[in-house]
């Protein structure tokens, strides 16, 4: 049985957050001095080496995404940093920013050396005003110790916006504009913030950075499963005995996480179902909990790890209801832009809804799965992809809810 | 360039590397649908309706943005593809109001052809229409939100193609809309009135404003005399209303129908087009003599006119003051006309047929009235005549010809050429360099000036002083000279601007028009037409000679300024 | 109060802060007033219909005014769960207004929000911002009286 390990949350509860000597104490700022001292290329490599994959929810290669925008000739590159933690249960990148500043500076720093960027951005959602100061402290901090040198960092804040967690929508709002996603090709990494070639990564990720680098690639992609090393935060909700985080291994199974770490569910009631990876992931069945957390091993059972939230029903719980309401989410939530997202998310709610009140039919359900199927691969941008995902999925395992609400 | 071969539909082919799926696909004749595709637009990738299967990919991709790559293999009508297409065209469907029948763009409507074309045949989701209120607040244009399927090509043309910014999105979801600026009435934003987003929308969400129904009230009043004036752009579009192609409706047949269906006078705004060319030729003689205010700016595009005084209120001096042809016209034909005819002015209605939705803002200005009546009653597009020819059931092929009424109707190719962009411009300089040297001008073809590149710049030599001109078209490429004047570093002389891509055949009431490629055809057959006259100089217009000798005297003169000329007002807009 | 010229003119050097600005402004006036949004676009050299298409798009500006304290339910699954719906009531039973609305005097606004990231601790709300955590009907009354 895996054990929790704490990378990314390596110094939680060890250092005062806002005193950069705590962090330099525990090694901080080490790593981006290695960083600098290896030629860019060599460093990019390693990073493509430890397999660190995005811990975003698209889980691309990190190491190969900075070298397209190392590779892209431009002025000006910039780093952002995705702090739009917007799936509704998770908070583990709030986690990262209010205990351990400095590792996302750091990380964000070394990946500035590694693709030639001189300005990053930090885009925190709305929700998070506390977290501005800290970030502000933490960055002012580093540039009076000299550790950033040209690299300047901004924090930016988003204004209640889902969808800007989408890098090409966040790099939007950053720009000033309405957070609306845009088409892609072309990739942030050849044409991103202002036309220019960035790198946008979630906070997670750029916490394991520094760790790798000093640890070295081959250390890092050891840990947990071979196709998606490393660790990944959960944050436990819903009907769950402990309501809390956990860091572990990629290896370590839904199982592991509700039972072991979670500590079961409350009142002695059953398990009935667990959605993984925000309010966008599929539901899961009890025969289904063996599955390793790993990105590959979720995508084989038709889920997604996506933000690591673990949000947990027991068996009182009525399904069609929480799915209603998850519809009712993204109906508010989609920007609006592309016509099967924002045309299909609220027909979705509507349905839903109707089956919640009892007047669905069978053709109900059939319409909702056709709608669910089109929005999953037509949609512009991975909202309106995945929107579709909870009702799809309890549709297919929990079809007797839904039948017991039919008229 | 490199090329890049893939398969589409099991058929191979090879084109240039950046090329699009969509743009590769018509290379081997395979129609991909699309709505919020444009050709002359940045692309949008919003409707989804054009998506297609990419080997490899669990994604659709839409075609219209997805570049192509060596070895792509992609499927435009495999089962998954027609099932999304299907259901995205039931989503559109599902909130837009079943009007089809009583909707301006009946039969002309992209989203009307691909619920055709895919046979939807019902309703899968509620039928459920927004219920939100036209916008009537324009004499121009009426906005329809409840149609609108928010494909943003009306943006894209007012922001990009017009620099006028008056429509933006309010809100977000499903509840996003197109709005006006700050969610105001069109009157109170920037509009302009071009029309230029009715010809972007590819639904009936944005329409001129239908006045067939007084014409019709005109026609029926016996105490009305109802007179036309016909626009230079008119006559080669309204051939695309009846099912011909731009240019062949002969202009006799033209004047033959409008009579059939009742106007008791057909004039022509094309004399007052080469009355305009004597006034503002010596307008701008004047101007260069005198060291009056340069460059001098036309001023018959009404879009033009609402652009500078709402963008460039201090730039109004160099507005040449002289009328629109179509006012200069209103003003005349209940004095000068009226009283050559013997009739009473009080009795005319006088009704003009225009390319252009903002000719109807201008007929309506307050100062339009120098005759003692509104000099122009009523303004009918190029559209709304087309309805009228085909409510009448006129047979064109077999309608025999008339010609002009006397005194208003005779015109040269000078006036002709109005109609496209570049056209007053060599109008213009066709008469000052015979005006200023005595000389005939051997060549008349002033071919610098024509063409649809955006700004086009010449020199004439006038007896040894260069006047430098400039011609721009669509106000994005008005809003570049005009930044250059108001910098104080203008090179013009005389700076020709219309508010239309293309100028007036690409004008807002034109029949609906898809592409620039499309209004390049019409500029064509109006130069063939220019060809064809017999007398191509605007001063030697015999019946301009006649309402000169006999009427105005002298340009510039007394009553040319009672009647002729304008000022204009800053529009002081808010919401810019 | 500061006035909306002074706030805006502060983000001015800030490439694409109108968003930030924005922020700045309903720290004052609780929402967006239109001769802010107006100045706005000037300062930040965009048409008016831009400036308002993102005033309009994030749901924590309001184009509207609203009561001077901002409160927000989460509404999200996890809250859900929690009973948000017996504290949405709760809310609006002590404040006499339903969610969408502002107390006549102006004081307290009530809204809808989605996942606010505190979710140990559900059901939550926010008040200008700040979270209130693990909240019950029972606990309203006190945290409102915070803010009286």
């Amino acid at each position: 049985m895996a054990e929790e390990m704490r990378i990314v949350l390596r110094n939680y509860g060890k250092i005062d957050p806002l005193k950069i000597d705590d962090y330099i104490a525990q090694g901080g700022y080490k790593a981006l001095e290695k960083a600098r001292s290896m030629d860019r290329e060599t460093l990019i490599e390693e990073v493509k080496k430890s397999k660190l994959r995005g811990r975003g929810g698209a889980g691309f290669n990190c190491g190969q995404k900075w070298s397209f925008a190392y590779q892209a000739q431009a002025d000006q590159k910039y780093v952002v940093c995705n702090a739009d933690e917007g799936e509704p249960g998770t908070y583990k990148d709030r986690l990262i920013m209010e205990n351990d500043p400095h590792t996302l500076i750091e990380g964000m720093a070394i990946c500035a050396y590694a693709i030639g960027a001189t300005k990053g951005y930090i885009y925190c959602r709305g929700e998070y005003p506390h977290l501005v100061g800290i970030l502000n402290t933490a960055i002012s901090q580093a540039k009076e110790k000299g550790f950033l040198k040209d690299f300047d960092i901004e924090v930016r804040s988003g204004a209640g916006a889902y969808v800007c967690g989408e890098e090409t929508a966040l790099i939007e709002s950053i720009e000033g504009k309405r957070g609306e996603p845009r088409f892609k090709p072309p990739y942030p990494p050849s044409e991103g913030l202002w036309g220019k070639p960035t790198i946008v990564n979630n906070v997670e990720t750029f916490a394991n950075i520094p760790v790798i680098v000093e640890k070295g690639a081959d250390w890092y992609a050891s840990i947990g499963v071979p196709s998606y090393p490393g660790t990944k935060v959960f944050t436990l909700t819903g009907d769950i005995n402990n309501k809390t985080f956990f860091e572990v291994p990629t290896n370590t199974t839904i199982r592991e996480l509700i039972y072991k770490y979670g500590g079961g569910i409350p009142g002695g009631k059953k398990f009935k179902a667990v959605q993984i990876g925000g309010t966008s992931g599929a539901f899961i069945p009890e025969e289904l909990l063996d599955t390793p957390v790993a990105f590959d091993n979720m995508a084989a059972i038709g889920a997604t790890l996506g933000s690591g939230a673990v949000f947990v029903l027991d068996e009182t719980r009525d399904i069609v209801d929480v799915v209603t309401r998850i519809a009712k989410f993204f109906e508010h939530e989609s920007c609006g832009k592309c016509a099967p997202c924002r045309e299909g998310t609220a027909r979705m709610y509507e349905i839903m809804s109707k089956i919640n009140s009892g007047k669905g039919t069978t053709k109900d359900i059939e319409t909702i799965s056709r709608l669910g199927r089109v929005m999953s691969c037509s949609c512009l941008c991975g909202l309106g992809q995945a929107a579709p995902a909870p009702v799809l999925t309890t549709i297919q395992h929990f079809k007797a809810d839904y039948h017991a609400k039919l008229v | 360039m490199g090329m890049v071969n893939l398969t589409i539909d099991g058929i191979k082919v090879s084109v240039p590397k950046g090329s699009t799926i969509l743009q590769a696909a018509k290379e081997v004749g395979i129609k991909i649908p699309t709505l919020c595709y444009h050709p002359d637009q940045s692309v949008k990738a919003n409707c989804r309706v054009c998506v297609c299967e990419v080997e490899g990919n669990r994604l659709l991709q839409a075609a219209c943005s997805m570049p192509v790559t060596e070895g792509m293999v992609v499927k435009t009508r495999s089962p998954k593809v027609i099932e999304a297409r299907k259901t995205i065209l039931e989503l559109i469907l599902s909130n837009h109001p079943q009007e089809c029948l009583t909707c301006a763009r009946n039969q002309n409507c992209e989203l009307q052809e691909l619920a055709e074309e895919y046979s939807i045949r019902e309703y899968a989701f509620e039928h459920k229409v927004r219920g939100l209120a036209k916008d009537t607040s324009t004499p121009s244009i009426v906005r329809d939100p409840d149609k609108c399927i928010l494909c943003r090509r009306c943006i894209d043309a007012c922001s990009v193609t017009q620099s006028v910014y008056a429509l933006g999105i309010e809100n977000r979801g499903h509840h996003a809309m197109v709005v006006p600026s700050m969610g105001k009435d069109l009157i109170d934003s920037p509009c302009v009135m071009c029309g230029q987003c009715i010809h972007a929308c590819p639904v009936g969400a944005i329409t001129e404003r239908e006045q067939i129904d007084e014409f019709l009230a005109a026609v029926a009043d016996p105490d009305k005399i109802v007179v036309t004036q016909i626009a230079p752009a008119v006559r080669l579009a309204i051939a695309e209303e009846v099912g011909m192609k731009p240019g062949e409706m002969p202009m006799d047949v033209f004047v033959a129908g409008l009579r059939q269906i009742g106007f008791d006078y057909v004039l022509h705004t094309n004399f007052t087009a080469d009355l305009t060319i004597i006034e503002e030729g010596n307008e701008l003689l004047k101007r260069l003599k005198e060291g009056g205010v340069l460059p001098m700016f036309t001023s018959c595009s009404p879009g033009w006119i609402n652009f500078c005084e709402t963008y460039y209120p201090d730039l109004l001096d160099h507005l040449s003051t002289c009328k629109s042809p179509q006012q200069m016209f209103g003003a005349l034909v209940k004095t000068y006309w009226a009283e050559k005819m013997g009739i009473d002015p009080a009795k005319i209605y006088s009704v003009s047929i225009m390319p252009c939705t903002a000719k109807k803002y201008e007929a309506s200005r307050p100062e339009m009235q120098d005759s003692g009546y509104r000099d122009v009653d009523l303004v009918l597009t190029t559209r709304e005549i087309g309805r009228l020819f085909r409510m009448s059931g006129i047979d064109f092929t077999k309608l025999e010809g008339s010609s002009f009424d006397s005194w208003m109707g005779k015109y040269t190719g000078a006036a002709v050429i109005f109609g496209a962009t570049g056209g007053v411009m060599e109008a213009a300089l066709r008469t000052v360099y015979e005006v200023v040297t005595g000389q005939e001008l051997k060549d008349v073809n002033f071919t610098a000036v024509r063409g649809m590149e955006g700004i086009k710049e010449a020199e004439v030599d006038l007896n040894g002083t260069v006047v430098k001109v400039a011609v721009a078209h669509g106000l994005s490429n008005a809003r570049k000279l005009m930044d250059q004047v108001r910098a104080g570093e203008s090179p013009y002389h005389f700076i020709e601007i219309m508010a239309c891509p293309g100028g007036c055949i690409g004008g807002g009431g034109q029949p609906i028009t898809k592409s620039n490629a499309q209004r390049q055809v019409r500029i064509d057959a109006i130069y063939v037409e220019d060809e064809n006259c017999e007398i191509r100089k605007s001063h030697e217009n015999p019946e301009v000679k006649i309402l000169y000798d006999e009427f105005l005297h002298e340009p510039l003169g007394h009553k040319s300024h009672e009647l002729l000329h304008t000022h204009y007002h800053p529009k002081n807009k808010k919401y810019l | 109060m500061k006035g909306y010229k002074e706030i805006i003119a502060s983000y001015a050097n800030v490439p694409g802060g109108i968003i930030e600005a924005y922020h700045a402004i309903q720290k004052e006036f609780s929402y967006l007033p239109e001769e802010a949004i107006l100045e706005a676009a000037k300062v930040f050299n965009l048409p008016v219909s831009e400036a308002y298409g993102v005033a309009t798009f994030y749901s924590m500006f309001s184009v509207k005014p609203r009561g001077k304290n901002v409160i927000r339910i989460c509404e999200s699954a996890p809250c859900h769960v929690a009973g948000a719906a017996e504290v949405v009531a709760a809310l609006e039973r002590e404040l006499g207004i339903c969610m969408g609305e502002s107390t006549q005097d102006g004081l307290f606004a009530l809204e809808f929000t989605e996942c606010v990231g505190q979710c140990q601790a559900t059901p939550v709300i926010t008040i200008n911002g700040k979270p209130y955590l693990n909240v019950s009907p029972a606990k309203i009354p006190e945290i409102l009286a915070e803010y009286k």
